[in-house]
């Protein structure tokens, strides 16, 4: 009897912790909330003043030359533009298709070996990949007739290898989860298993594609130290014709790495700098959107279908 | 890690919101944004304090890196002693040493007849330091044949104006530009002396295909794999081993000039210049000791380090 006697407190105990437990979950959600507001507020209002400083035709003039007031951002927005579209056009066919030959095609020992390669290979430090783009992509790229090996190319491959991983993965992911019922069904139906992949198992795992697509190019766009090293940050608008990927670029990330260290705060620089963080908040905010409302409708319609 | 401004603007105002932001915002200081915000806590532990063993020291942005690493050196040396280091501008410092707001003006320019005689109207006689040379080195692959250039080809080159080797007597491939970040003294300099050949007038730029490259290393490391290329650094960075260093001449009738510590410190290399501080009548007490300390071999191992040509012996 003796011993049992503490018992009443120890049931209200539980009572009072899950309460502290309980708001503190609540505070760490509403803390992530906050905290997503006032960087979006410290983004605005470090960088908004930029509107009353530079003019928009200036600020969409064709020069970016700091020191001489000269704030055109066209060329940044093309750089990063060019930069990104690369690494799109290059890692998606090949992320995809790897995707699939690991999880639809290869033998099981195969897949044992490789998915944990490209696993590691997502965790390789960005500024690595950029030295090494630095050491060996550059010269390579170079000796294949450019006149330098820092182009929007070799940021685009680099970007594309640092996409990989995050795209295989996702996309490997996106497709075991497709039941075996549709694979069956179809091969059942006399599909062959190109045409199982092609039209069932692929559209199926839709949704996740998707969003492995829109990481990789998430990835790729706010990525800034490989590109700083391998693009030769030159604030130039390439010429619209077949060199336009081996022109040296200068991409909106790399420019506020490059710059943000040493201007002056307060200073109009220091404005259109933040303006640029505006800008890349606003295209990977779009590029969510835009995942989020994709995946929306994928899934509206397979609903539809059932 | 350097608390360095060497854009047009001042470099560092006292800032207390810094601290503001530190209280309130505790998880935005983890994100990238913020550690802009604390590098300026370093520099303001020196651009506060204003009595005591303070030495107010501002101008010149091109010697505003050494400065500051002088200052950070000196720390070490003389604890008491805080040296506060604030950019501007040559003109800008030498207007605050005449208003009598700081100790020390740095200067990459001698101080002009009206400005010593402002000076003297206010009673003093300012006294000129040379602490360090500026010496820029134009540098191609070795295997590029071009071996001389005028400062007029640099600026023909360097504005676009000039695309091909060939038409400076090279071979017939593209020329690619290197140069510093904008943010670089180094590339003002070149900028005013080169591309707009010392004219202030002349408002020509860099041609928008030049690669800024983040360090100096940048530069001598594209240069080495690349024919194409031209770049010029500070003297202190080029290792002739691996770079051919172009003499360069002011105009086509003058002697082509190598650039050496010799040919720099005595004016005859164009790219060069004596870079000075001003004092208030002949330096006192913890000023003196300072600039002695500048002017010892540890002062000027800072120099050499930053790339920029150190004072012979003796001088």
């Amino acid at each position: 009897m003796t011993v049992k006697a503490p018992a009443p407190p120890k049931a209200q105990l539980p009572g009072w912790r899950e309460k502290i437990i309980e708001s503190l979950i609540r505070l760490s959600g509403i803390s992530a909330v906050v905290i997503m507001a006032l960087i979006f507020f410290f983004l605005l209002r470090e960088g908004l003043p930029t509107l009353g400083e530079v003019s928009l035709a200036d600020l969409f003039a064709r020069r970016w030359y700091p020191i001489e007031d000269l704030y055109g951002i066209l060329p940044l927005l093309a750089g990063s533009f060019l930069v990104t579209v690369g690494a799109v056009l290059i890692a998606v066919p090949l992320g995809l298709v790897t995707a699939v030959y690991l999880g639809e095609m290869a033998p099981t020992w195969q897949r044992e070996i490789l998915k944990p390669i490209i696993e590691v290979l997502a965790g390789i430090p960005s500024i690595v990949l950029g030295f090494l783009g630095w050491v060996s992509l550059a010269p390579f790229i170079q000796k294949m007739g450019a006149a330098t090996g820092l182009t929007a190319f070799s940021g685009s491959l680099i970007l594309a290898y640092m996409a990989l991983p995050t795209i295989i993965s996702i996309t490997e992911d996106a497709l075991y989860v497709v039941p075996k019922e549709y694979r069956d069904g179809a091969l059942a139906l006399g599909a062959t298993k190109w045409q199982t992949i092609w039209r069932v198992v692929l559209p199926a795992a839709r949704s996740g594609i998707v969003i492995a697509v829109m990481l990789g190019i998430g990835r790729a766009i706010g990525e800034t130290m490989a590109v700083l090293l391998v693009t030769g940050n030159a604030a130039n608008l390439p010429p619209l014709d077949a060199s336009i990927f081996f022109q040296p670029v200068r991409t909106l990330t790399a420019t506020i790495a490059a710059e943000m260290g040493e201007v002056a705060q307060g200073s109009t620089h220091y404005h259109v700098l933040f303006g640029l963080g505006i800008i890349l908040f606003l295209i990977t905010f779009a590029i969510n959107s835009l995942a989020t409302w994709l995946v929306g409708k994928g899934s509206r319609g397979e609903r539809k279908r059932k | 890690m350097k608390n360095i401004d060497i854009g047009k603007r001042t470099a560092f105002l006292p800032n207390g919101r810094c601290v503001f932001w530190h209280a309130s915002l505790l998880f935005i200081a983890l994100t990238v944004l913020l550690l802009v915000g604390c590098r300026t806590t370093d520099s303001d532990s020196t651009g506060e304090t204003t009595s005591g063993g303070a030495i107010q020291n501002k101008g010149s942005d091109t010697l505003v890196n050494i400065a500051l690493a002088w200052a950070e050196a000196y720390q070490q040396v003389e604890p008491d002693v805080t040296v506060a280091v604030t950019g501007g501008g040559s003109g800008t410092g030498i207007a605050s040493l005449i208003n009598g707001t700081v100790d020390i003006a740095n200067a990459s320019r001698s101080m002009k007849d009206s400005e010593i005689e402002e000076a003297q109207a206010n009673g003093f006689d300012p006294i000129e330091h040379v602490v360090a040379i500026d010496a820029l080195a134009v540098i191609v692959h070795p295997d590029n044949p071009v071996s001389q250039l005028t400062i007029q080809q640099l600026a023909d080159m360097y504005t676009g104006r000039i695309t091909n080797w060939q038409d400076v007597g090279g071979l017939d491939a593209p020329i690619v530009l290197l140069s510093r970040e904008t943010n670089s003294g180094t590339h003002v300099y070149f900028l005013e002396e080169v591309v707009r050949e010392g004219d202030s007038e002349n408002e020509d730029i860099f041609a928008p295909q030049t690669l800024l490259m983040p360090s100096s290393v940048g530069i001598t490391s594209e240069l080495r794999r690349n024919p194409n290329a031209i770049g010029y650094d500070g003297l202190g960075y080029v290792d002739p081993a691996h770079e051919k260093i172009i003499a360069v001449a002011r105009t086509a009738d003058d002697p082509y000039v190598m650039p050496t510590v010799a040919t720099a410190s005595s004016g005859d290399y164009p790219l060069s210049r004596n870079l000075f501080m001003y004092t208030a009548g002949e330096p006192q007490g913890n000023i003196a000791d300072y600039l002695a300390w500048i002017m010892s071999p540890v002062g000027q191992e800072i120099v050499t380090r930053l790339g920029f040509v150190p004072l012979e012996d003796g001088e």
